[in-house]
Order: structure tokens, then C-alpha cells, then sequence
């Protein structure tokens, strides 16, 4: 696998994996309002994912197609980032990991939007202006929770504790990386912490909520080694298609 | 992109306002009183060297269900004129609220979907007040937020400005 087909597969699987947890959603959101919003956010990150895949399959050569790549793959051929297969939690939990992802898209697809594939910087344009939208839903969100009431005050400052350690990954530069930078196609991840602390910081005040330490953590879903709770994901994510080979609508 | 030379002719002024006459008529899937040139998504027509009618389409929101509808919406007109058309994604440079023609603008407002302004609608599209408040940054579709009219107290859709 070429460096580009494995970048561009990242972050395809990354928007994919979300995809489908905030689908997990639907029809359980605390109101109406916010079973809209994520599923809402969940159907820009699943469009993207589809352009990626397509994408990613021309780049590759050897005809896989969009489907191919979201239902037949295993789960050490998904290179996701770890942050996104997290189990939802709560719905403040959600929201967290949903503005942790945000801050760090927004920079990202603004990067990627001057990359010399022009493919992928259309889809990051088009994307960076949806992300910025996710990014004032998830941020107003952590706002009210973590300046509302002392229990959802307490509950998204544990969901903080617990969500930071994967943000490492986030800006973890590897080989991949390194070989798209000089490429002239992707965005060195650690190029993106400046942006992402300063957004993540001034949210978090507002939101009364106190910055981490950082925490010695690695974690590996973009080189396809993963959290426990991807392959569960991907079982349900695949059984229709497994069940069914070709099944379209 | 194939490195087969492509040779293509844009068709006659005449044949264009056909054409346009034919997408005028062509709704979109969500929004009914919006033709796909209000909505501003049609970006070229053209004659591929292999003689078909190519439509360019650019999509809305990038997982909007409706992209598919409308390209198939637009191939199914298009063929009922007689013509042998296909459709080609454009996604640069991307499709935003800007892209909305001011009659689309217009008929939004007067179908009660106020158009898109800045940071939230101008007006509410029944009563004129600018009064408004937000319920919900999402709506019943990827290109819609939901509002409540501090005047006539009654919720309206407001069309995202992205």
C-alpha cells in the first residue's frame, strides 16, 4: 500500500468509525434537537467518508470501491485514529470526544484544502465548512455542560480525563505521514497542535473546565492496531453486507 | 481523469436555454419549490467527444441523501427530452449557501424557509420580525436549522448558511 492510499484511507476510516458511533444515536439522543444534530453531523462526516473511500479505491488500482473498502475490511486493516471507535458513553461524553475531533478536523481540512491532490483538497474544502459547523455544536455543547449544572459539570470533566489520553495520537507524526508531507499531499499531524490547543483551550474555559496535564500515552489505531471496541463496531457495521455480498438498495 | 483527449463543445445558446428550461423543472427532493438551478448545484452542461450531454452536479452537504435524488432526478428529465445525458461530480470549488440563485432566495422565503444570512435568518419569513431565536443548529435536513419567532411565537426552518 502506497503512503498516499494509506493516508488517505486514515482519514476516511476516521470520519467512517464516527460515522457510525454518532448513528448509534438515533433515536436515543436526550431530546429531539440533539438526535437531529448528531445524526446530522454523523451524515457530513459519512459523506466525506465516501468520498474519501471512492477516493482512496481510484488511488489504489486495484478496484475496490467504496464498499468494498467499508465492509470488507478487517479490523487490523482499519486505521482509524483511537479517539473515534470510543464507545459513546453519556451524552456528555459524546459531546467531548465530538469537540476534541472537531478542534482537530477543522485545522486539518483547512490544511489539506492547499494539498497538490486536488481531489482530496476539493473534499477537505467542502468538509472544512461543515466541520467548523460540527465544531459550534459539539463546542456550544461543552460549554453548557461544563458551565451548567455541578453534575454535568462533574461528568464532562471525568469525560475529559478520560478522552484526553487518545488525543496524543491526534498529532503523532509516523512514516505515512512524513512520506505525504514531502509528497506535497497530506499535513504533518504534529503541524496541527498549535491551532488545536489554542481553540481547545479557550473553549474549555468557557466551558470552566481545567486543561489536562499531558499524559504519556500512545495508542496506534492509524497503524491498524486497536482499541478493543473496534471490532464490535465493525461486526455490526459489516454484518449486513457480509450476509448479504453485493446487497445494494 | 482518463488521458484520452477530450474534445468537448458547449452547446448552442439555444439549445441551452432548452436545456435550462428542462432543469427548471427539475425539483429538489427536499425542498420542492427550489428547482436544482435555484439551488445552484448545476456548474456545466456540455458535449463530451463521445457525443452525450455531460451535467456537471456539485453536492449540497457532502452526506446529503438528496445528492443521489437529484442527479437521478436531473438524468431522468434529461432522458424524457430525448437527450443521452450523464452526470460527473464537481466537488471544487464546493457548493455553499452563496450558491443559491436570489429567486431560489425568494421562493425559500416566501415557502416559509427563511434564507440564509450571516448568522441566523434576518427575518422571520411569516410575520417579518427580527426578533428570533434559535431551537436547533440542525433540522430536518443537513441544509436547515430550526428558529422560534419571538413575535408570532411560531417556529420556522432557516436555511444554513455555510
Amino acid at each position: 500500500m502506497t503512503p498516499q492510499v494509506h493516508y488517505v484511507l486514515r482519514l476516511a476510516d476516521t470520519n467512517l468509525v464516527l460515522a457510525q458511533r454518532l448513528g448509534e444515536w438515533v433515536g436515543h439522543a436526550p431530546a429531539l434537537e440533539e438526535d437531529l444534530g448528531l445524526a446530522n453531523v454523523a451524515l457530513d462526516l459519512l459523506g466525506q467518508a465516501r468520498l474519501l473511500l471512492a477516493h482512496a479505491g481510484r488511488l489504489e488500482g486495484e478496484g475496490r470501491g467504496e464498499d468494498e473498502l467499508a465492509y470488507l475490511r478487517e479490523e487490523s486493516e482499519y486505521f482509524n485514529l483511537t479517539l473515534v471507535e470510543q464507545p459513546n458513553g453519556h451524552f456528555g461524553d459524546t459531546v467531548m470526544r465530538q469537540f476534541l475531533f472537531d478542534a482537530w478536523q477543522s485545522g486539518l481540512y483547512e490544511a489539506l484544502s492547499r494539498s497538490q491532490d486536488a481531489t482530496l483538497a476539493a473534499i477537505a474544502a467542502k468538509g472544512l465548512k461543515e466541520a467548523a459547523y460540527h465544531l459550534r455544536y459539539s463546542g456550544g455543547w461543552l460549554v453548557r455542560l461544563g458551565d451548567g449544572t455541578p453534575e454535568s459539570h462533574a461528568r464532562v470533566e471525568r469525560s475529559l480525563r478520560e478522552l484526553w489520553p487518545f488525543t496524543n495520537e491526534l498529532f503523532d507524526d509516523d512514516e505515512t505521514d512524513r512520506a505525504v508531507v514531502a509528497a506535497g499531499i497530506g499535513v504533518l499531524p504534529s503541524a496541527l497542535l498549535p491551532a488545536w490547543d489554542v481553540r481547545v483551550d479557550e473553549t474549555l474555559a468557557r466551558a470552566t473546565l481545567v486543561r489536562p496535564a499531558p499524559v504519556k500515552f500512545a495508542w496506534f489505531g492509524k497503524q491498524g492496531r486497536h482499541s478493543e471496541h473496534l471490532g464490535y463496531l465493525l461486526a455490526e457495521m459489516q454484518s449486513l453486507h457480509r450476509a448479504h455480498p453485493g446487497a445494494a438498495w | 481523469m482518463s488521458a484520452q483527449a477530450r474534445v468537448p463543445s458547449t452547446p448552442s445558446p439555444e439549445l441551452l436555454a432548452r436545456l435550462h428550461g428542462i432543469l427548471a423543472q427539475v425539483a429538489d427532493p427536499e425542498i420542492p419549490v427550489l428547482s436544482v438551478l435555484d439551488l445552484g448545484v448545476v456548474r456545466h452542461l456540455l458535449f463530451r467527444s463521445d457525443g452525450r450531454l455531460e451535467v456537471g452536479i456539485a453536492p449540497t452537504y457532502s452526506g446529503c441523501p438528496a445528492n443521489a435524488v437529484i442527479k437521478a432526478d436531473v438524468l431522468r428529465a434529461l432522458a424524457g427530452a430525448g437527450f443521452d445525458a450523464v452526470a460527473a461530480d464537481v466537488l471544487a470549488p464546493p457548493w455553499s449557501s452563496d450558491w443559491l440563485s436570489g429567486e431560489g432566495r425568494r421562493k425559500l422565503e416566501a415557502f416559509g424557509i427563511a434564507p440564509p444570512a450571516g448568522r441566523g435568518p434576518a427575518a422571520c419569513p411569516r410575520c417579518r420580525s427580527e426578533r428570533t431565536t434559535r431551537i436547533s443548529e440542525f433540522g430536518s435536513t443537513p441544509c436547515k436549522a430550526l428558529y422560534r419567532c419571538e413575535a408570532c411565537l411560531e417556529p420556522f426552518d432557516y436555511f444554513k448558511c455555510i
